[in-house]
């Protein structure tokens, strides 16, 4: 047994970790070892990925690649390959993954479980969207392949679907053209809230990727910057030197509290500001701008941190959003990571893929125990009057009405569960 | 590597070894001889490296790793199309080590992998090199060959077999153009160290092994600790006197 946590290190419960060493071998070992669960990279923040006292079956060592055609950008991996290894390998040969979340550090069969999403939303949809098949083996010792056309409840039920619909052991993904790895992006001053949705609702048509980072301890006005970006042809120029800082103790207490937090973010912004207009970007620190600070998550000290993030209809998004960063403000426990985006129309891949039309917001939250909790109810209170609802990757502790409420093809999911997984996040809001 | 390199890998179903290979796949070495004992096992490594590698001639080869003869015209059949540039003795197996007290099938199997097969892969292969006066012959041994400890002796004595014998193969090719590097992992995160793992044994990620590796070969050097620090580590451990090693539980 060994101890495990995940992104936002709530929890250290041990675990019995077992490791695939090849994708044929899968199969087998979830058979005679469960019940259990996928791990990825454990860059989920709360508990979808973890299973205290149990099992867990870690996918890194499934990294192989299996075909790449460069004519058409189609590329079939085992399910731990990661995300940043496709991108060093792909982008110098003119192709990219259409979605990637903010950090690069995760696995393909992570990124399909959580169905995530990036900055481009409104062009791209999620990682499933691109997902052409995947190959899914159940702890019954049946392995089956399903897509968009082919057991198409099967593909939808395991896009976002948290790991407990079987295990995926590989995927065709299709990756998208780029003309290198440069982005042309544009930085705007964002006074309030309503700059926000102008800028947001300004940029669909012309940009691709578009996200906003709030000044939460400037009030509920919403204040922040803006920024979007295309693709772009900006031909040989030198690449961003992999820099790495790491955090390398556990501080004893959270750096970020009400003392530390206000001047960061009024560097940041004040950093940010001062390069506002158009620039040519390198696309990591773009996509990625944490992934050089390695383990920043031990910032929030021993306790560890939540992340909130959720996601409100667009009818309702400027005033659900005001009354989230009013309550945040009141609280005086706002975090230096708050990134406001825009959900674009397209109707979700999976059955409980989080992304849906609206406008998300992501905060950290230093753990602060009842008071953060506290916080969070009336957080939810807003979210359940707005009919929105929570993104079960960085979740820890939402109640299972809100999660019920906000998924409502929850009951049609749960005939496609493996009755040989289970997780903490299952048990907390599925019963089992 | 520069382009049209060939590099014939023994084992390259380890996980050490498919490191190595995609970093020379990054590189774009010319062509790679994937040799091992399963066809399948081969083929998930060689669908790999060709979606790394562009412009890459990969083959794989299911070889006996036991019989002399065998090992002989496997390698006279692959020198002879053409001789190595890099020759890389990769296989291996932590064997249980009360399974090799108790059971001495186990222990002769242990042996055998760890030691007899390894000699013979290199001894196969250096002949041709010699002729040739060109290449470079690597092979695995591992920091558990330098000091017999009674946690796992029989593959630390297997793997001092390697060690002395690459010793004195590089003491034959010194006046040659041919390079004899012996590899010396420390407990590194692979397949073979999986239940270490899950009982909390620190062990080196094995990206960083393989970049180690790949470049002392380059180099030709003749000893490579891998991680590094395992040469200070090791050459301690080699010198402690009895009476504090004895008490020692490793
Ligand atoms: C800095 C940072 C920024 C982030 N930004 C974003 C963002 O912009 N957008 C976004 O959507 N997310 C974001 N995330 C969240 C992250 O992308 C997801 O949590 C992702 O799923 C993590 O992948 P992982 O490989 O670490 O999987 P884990 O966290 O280990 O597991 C996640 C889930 O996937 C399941 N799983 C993993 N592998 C398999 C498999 N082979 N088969 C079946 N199930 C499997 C697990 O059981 C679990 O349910 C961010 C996280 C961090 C730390
Ligand atoms: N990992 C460590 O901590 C460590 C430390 C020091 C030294 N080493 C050495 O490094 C080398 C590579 O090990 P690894 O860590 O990469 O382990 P690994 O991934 O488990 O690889 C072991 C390799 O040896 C092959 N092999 C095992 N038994 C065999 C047999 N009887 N006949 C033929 N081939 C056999 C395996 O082939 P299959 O795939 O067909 O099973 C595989 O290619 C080994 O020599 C090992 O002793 C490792």
């Amino acid at each position: 047994m060994v101890s495990v946590t995940s992104w936002g290190r709530l929890s250290h419960h041990a675990h019995c970790v077992t490791a695939f060493t090849s994708g044929a071998a899968v199969a087998d070992v979830i058979r005679s070892t469960r019940p259990g669960l996928a791990h990825g990279m454990g860059r989920s923040y709360g508990d979808v990925c973890l299973n205290a006292g149990g099992q867990l079956w870690a996918t890194r060592g499934l990294d192989h690649f299996i075909a790449f055609d460069a004519g058409t950008g189609r590329l079939v991996c085992e399910a731990g390959v990661l995300l940043g290894d496709i991108q060093r390998l792909m982008v110098p040969r003119g192709w990219m993954l259409p979605v990637v979340p903010g950090t690069q550090f995760v696995t393909v069969g992570g990124a399909i479980a959580n169905d995530v999403h990036g900055k481009n939303h409104h062009v791209q949809g999620t990682f499933g969207d691109h997902v052409r098949w995947l190959s899914l083996a159940r702890t019954d010792g049946e392995t089956l392949t399903c897509g968009p056309d082919v057991l198409p409840g099967w593909f939808a039920a395991t896009v976002g679907g948290l790991g407990l619909t079987g295990v995926i052991v590989a995927a065709e993904l299709q990756l998208r053209p780029v003309p290198g790895p440069w982005l042309a992006t544009e930085t705007l001053v964002q006074a309030d809230l309503d700059a926000f949705f102008f800028l947001s609702d300004a940029s669909d048509a012309g940009w691709e990727h578009t996200v906003s980072w709030i000044d939460c301890l400037a009030g509920d006005a919403g204040r922040g910057i803006f920024m979007r970006a295309n693709p772009v042809e900006a031909g040989e120029r030198p690449e961003p030197v992999a820099r790495t800082l790491a955090m390398p103790l556990v501080p004893p207490v959270s750096l970020v509290n009400r003392l530390s937090l206000r001047p960061f973010n009024l560097a940041y912004n004040a950093l940010k500001k001062r390069q506002a207009g158009r620039a040519i970007v390198h696309y990591q620190p773009f996509f990625h701008p944490l992934d050089n600070v390695r383990d920043w998550n031990r910032m929030y000290g021993p306790k560890g941190f939540y992340q909130y993030q959720c996601v409100v209809p667009r009818a309702v998004g400027p005033e659900a959003t005001r009354a989230l960063l009013q309550a945040i403000a009141r609280s005086g426990q706002g975090s230096f990571l708050s990134v406001l985006k825009t959900f674009g129309d397209r109707p979700p891949v999976g059955m409980l893929s989080f992304a849906q039309p609206g406008a998300t917001l992501a905060l950290d939250f230093t753990n602060n125990g009842g008071r953060t909790l506290k916080l969070f109810e009336s957080l939810d209170a807003i979210v359940r009057e707005a009919g929105g609802r929570l993104y079960p990757a960085k979740d820890a502790r939402m109640p299972r009405d809100l999660f019920e409420a906000g998924y409502p093809r929850l009951a049609e999911f749960l005939t496609y569960r493996d009755p040989g997984i289970s997780s903490d996040m299952s048990r907390r809001l599925m019963g089992n | 590597m520069s382009a049209r390199n060939k590099i014939v890998i023994l084992g390259a179903t380890s996980a050490i070894a498919q490191h190595c290979a995609r970093l020379w796949a990054a590189e774009g070495a010319g062509e790679m001889v994937l040799v091992g004992r399963d066809a399948a096992r081969l083929q998930v490594v060689a669908d790999d490296l060709r979606v790394r590698g562009r412009d890459m001639i990969i083959s794989t080869r299911v070889a006996d790793f036991a019989d002399p003869q065998k090992i002989q015209a496997f390698a006279d059949e692959i020198a002879g199309a053409g001789p190595p540039d890099v020759v890389l003795i990769a296989h291996g197996s932590l064997p249980d080590q009360a399974a090799c007290q108790s059971d001495l099938a186990a222990c002769r199997e242990a042996l055998e992998i760890n030691a007899l097969s390894p000699v013979l892969f290199a001894e196969a292969f250096v002949g041709h090199m010699e002729r040739a006066n060109r290449g470079t012959l690597a092979i695995i041994g591992s920091v558990a060959g330098d000091r017999g400890r009674k946690s796992n002796y029989v593959y630390g004595a297997a793997k001092g077999l390697v060690t002395r014998y690459a010793q004195g193969l590089q003491h034959r090719l010194a006046a040659s153009a041919v390079r004899v590097v012996l590899i010396k992992p420390g407990p590194t995160d692979t397949p073979m160290t999986a239940h270490l793992k899950s009982q909390g044994v620190a062990l080196a990620p094995v990206e960083a092994v393989a970049a180690r590796i790949t470049g002392a070969i380059a180099r030709g050097s003749l000893v490579c600790h891998a991680p590094a620090k395992w040469g200070l580590i090791m050459m301690i451990i080699r010198h402690l006197p009895w009476f504090v090693f004895r008490k020692m539980d490793i």
